[in-house]
């Protein structure tokens, strides 16, 4: 049987707001416990939660960009249940008017198609607090400093099929939250925490099989490794004569291994109503104007412009244009070097590769935009050859010195270009190597490509790297075909 | 529209609200009657009135996101009845 899966998402996305979403208690992340939370966060009597204008201005950017329609009235719920990281009873959230309505975003996949996921609504509500589940005398500690942060949370339309368009959507969301500035973007400390909703369908059937939901995954890896897996324990179950339950399940990424949360005695009843502490707030066009004419180029235009402007491909405009600092980055060496595709192959290359094995982000690099710009010039003017640029790039990156010009002075790696020098050299090497030129000259033309390789070899090495290959290449074949 | 005696648990439980056994039966009454004015109210023709939000024809003040509350843990933590390393203790919660 073909199985069709069908994927729906909900993403909860901590806002960058400096303070929580009804009180003025700080959000830094990593505060020492419970230093962050105030009688507000703590529901202590007699508080009145007062709503976080900055809160409200970054989920319109999110509806802003992506083609959403702005819900001008918005009223504040109760959701109530009871634990102990949620010490009010209830979360405020937002039921029938969430400030975001119906959008899209649009992915890009691996074989160079497009798709558009439906976003179904976004609204805004308070984090929880962390319960920690180490023994304390076999107690749980509560850190409420979380609680309140505000959030968004994002739910899709069931339009995800696979486990690689929904890594194509968890990242382009990432995309266009950090290019927004609503969010830092940072994963591991739970900024983005996606749920999964996942089920399967023989293909061709319309209505959908019964979902199970994975919470909480915080990794673009364990998003994907979790779906995988659940996919294939539904067709499983279901070719055995067995049938889904709805359910809760829980991924642990560290060991790959899943499970269905405890199922609880009764069903969810939140019994929600709006709050009567919070007034409705309403959103004038005046407001909405000033943050449309705030709203940053988001990743498609941005992508669509680095294919116009720069002639990068489809692919390199992609990458660069995925992270505003990337894109940044890009665009600082481009204009220090006015070369944009070298900028972008090193930035793919070089530089990505030694941010990668560093753990370190672009906005950390030792080699900044203007750096990596300067050693590109001196590539294209010929002072140093490729080869030579990697040496370069480690000096830089080392902080032992600050621009590609000081390095080449330094240790003299100045590219050689001189026709008398390099003639020289050569001489030298067919005179030490008149085997291999007897060889060279008896061999038919067709073999001799091969042939000249060891002879620019010995040429490079001779000078260090420092000849320039396209004058040892086109020199060496002239007194060699005589 | 009206509650018995085990609509009248389940509500309980949610709230976590402890009723005496023995006075089921009295508060699934009283609750009935407040639900049979809901009912009448309900039979009121709404066709065109926006649902109301809030009794106060207001809407809602915005507040600056700036830092307004400094740490006050030891003030606040001095009516938990258990704290550690600065954590609330409560009784151990499995999901």
């Amino acid at each position: 049987m073909q199985w069709e899966t069908v994927i729906g998402l909900e993403i909860h996305v901590q806002l960058a707001t400096k303070t929580k979403i009804f009180s003025g208690a700080s959000t830094a992340f990593g505060a020492t416990p419970n230093t962050q939370a105030c009688a507000v966060d703590l529901g202590l009597p007699g508080i009145l939660p007062v709503v976080n204008e900055e809160a409200i201005n970054m989920a319109i950017k999110f509806g802003l960009g992506i083609d959403a329609e702005i819900n001008k009235v918005n009223v504040f719920e109760r959701k109530n249940y009871f634990y102990p990281d949620l010490p009010k009873g209830y979360q405020t959230t937002q039921l029938e008017k969430p400030i975001v309505g119906a959008g899209h975003v649009d992915i890009t996949l691996a074989d160079g198609s497009t798709k558009s996921i439906r976003i179904h609504h976004a609204h805004l509500e308070e984090d929880a607090g962390k319960s920690l589940h180490e023994d304390f005398h076999g107690m749980s500690g509560i850190d409420l400093n979380r609680a309140g942060t505000p959030l968004i949370e994002i739910v899709t339309e069931p339009d995800i099929r696979n486990a690689e368009e929904a890594v194509a959507f968890a990242k382009k969301l990432h995309s266009i939250v950090t290019t927004l500035g609503i969010c830092d973007g940072d994963m591991s400390q739970g900024s983005m925490r996606f749920d999964v909703n996942v089920s399967v369908r023989p293909k061709g059937q319309k209505e959908f099989g019964t979902r199970t939901e994975t919470k909480n995954l915080n990794s673009f890896k364990f998003m994907e490794a979790a779906i995988l897996k659940e996919v294939e324990r539904q067709i499983d179950l279901i070719e055995d004569g067995g049938t889904v339950i709805q359910e809760t399940r829980l991924y642990n990424g560290d060991t790959g291994e899943a499970r269905s949360m405890r199922s609880k005695e009764e069903a969810n009843d939140y019994r929600y109503f709006p709050c009567p502490d919070l007034l409705p707030v309403i959103i004038d066009d005046s407001c909405l104007e000033k943050l449309q004419a705030e709203m940053p180029e988001m990743p498609d235009a941005k992508k669509a412009r680095f294919i116009a402007d720069f002639g990068l491909s489809d692919y390199d405009a992609e990458i660069l244009s995925a992270d505003q600092a990337t894109a940044n980055y890009f665009e600082a060496a481009t204009r220090a070097s006015d070369d944009a595709k070298l900028s972008a192959n090193w930035i793919m290359g070089e530089l990505s590769k030694s941010l990668n094995q560093n753990s370190i982000s672009i906005t950390e690099s030792p080699v900044t935009a203007d750096m990596l710009g300067g050693l590109i010039k001196r590539i294209k003017d010929n002072t140093i050859s490729g080869k030579i640029a990697k040496e370069v790039f480690e000096v830089l990156w080392q902080g032992e010195c600050s621009t590609a010009d000081e390095v080449i002075e330094k240790k003299g790696l100045k590219q050689v270009t001189d026709t008398g020098a390099i003639e020289a050299m050569i001489d030298e090497v067919l005179a030490s190597n008149a085997q291999q030129v007897e060889n060279y000259r008896a061999a038919p033309d067709d073999k001799r490509g091969k042939m000249i390789g060891f002879f620019v070899g010995q040429c490079m090495k001779a000078s260090k790297g420092k000849a320039n290959p396209g004058m040892v290449n086109q020199i060496l074949k002239q007194k060699l075909d005589g | 529209m009206a509650i018995d005696a085990s609509g009248v648990k389940k509500v309980a439980h949610l709230a976590r609200l402890s009723i005496d056994d023995d006075a089921v039966e009295a508060t699934a009454a009283t609750i009935s009657s407040i639900l049979e004015l809901v009912d009448r109210m309900q039979a009121v023709d709404t066709q065109g009135v926006e649902p109301l939000a809030h009794p106060l024809d207001a809407i809602q003040r915005l507040r600056p996101d700036e830092v307004t509350e400094e740490n006050q843990r030891e003030q606040l933590q001095s009516c938990a009845p258990a704290v550690e390393e600065g954590l609330f203790l409560v009784p151990r919660v499995i999901e």
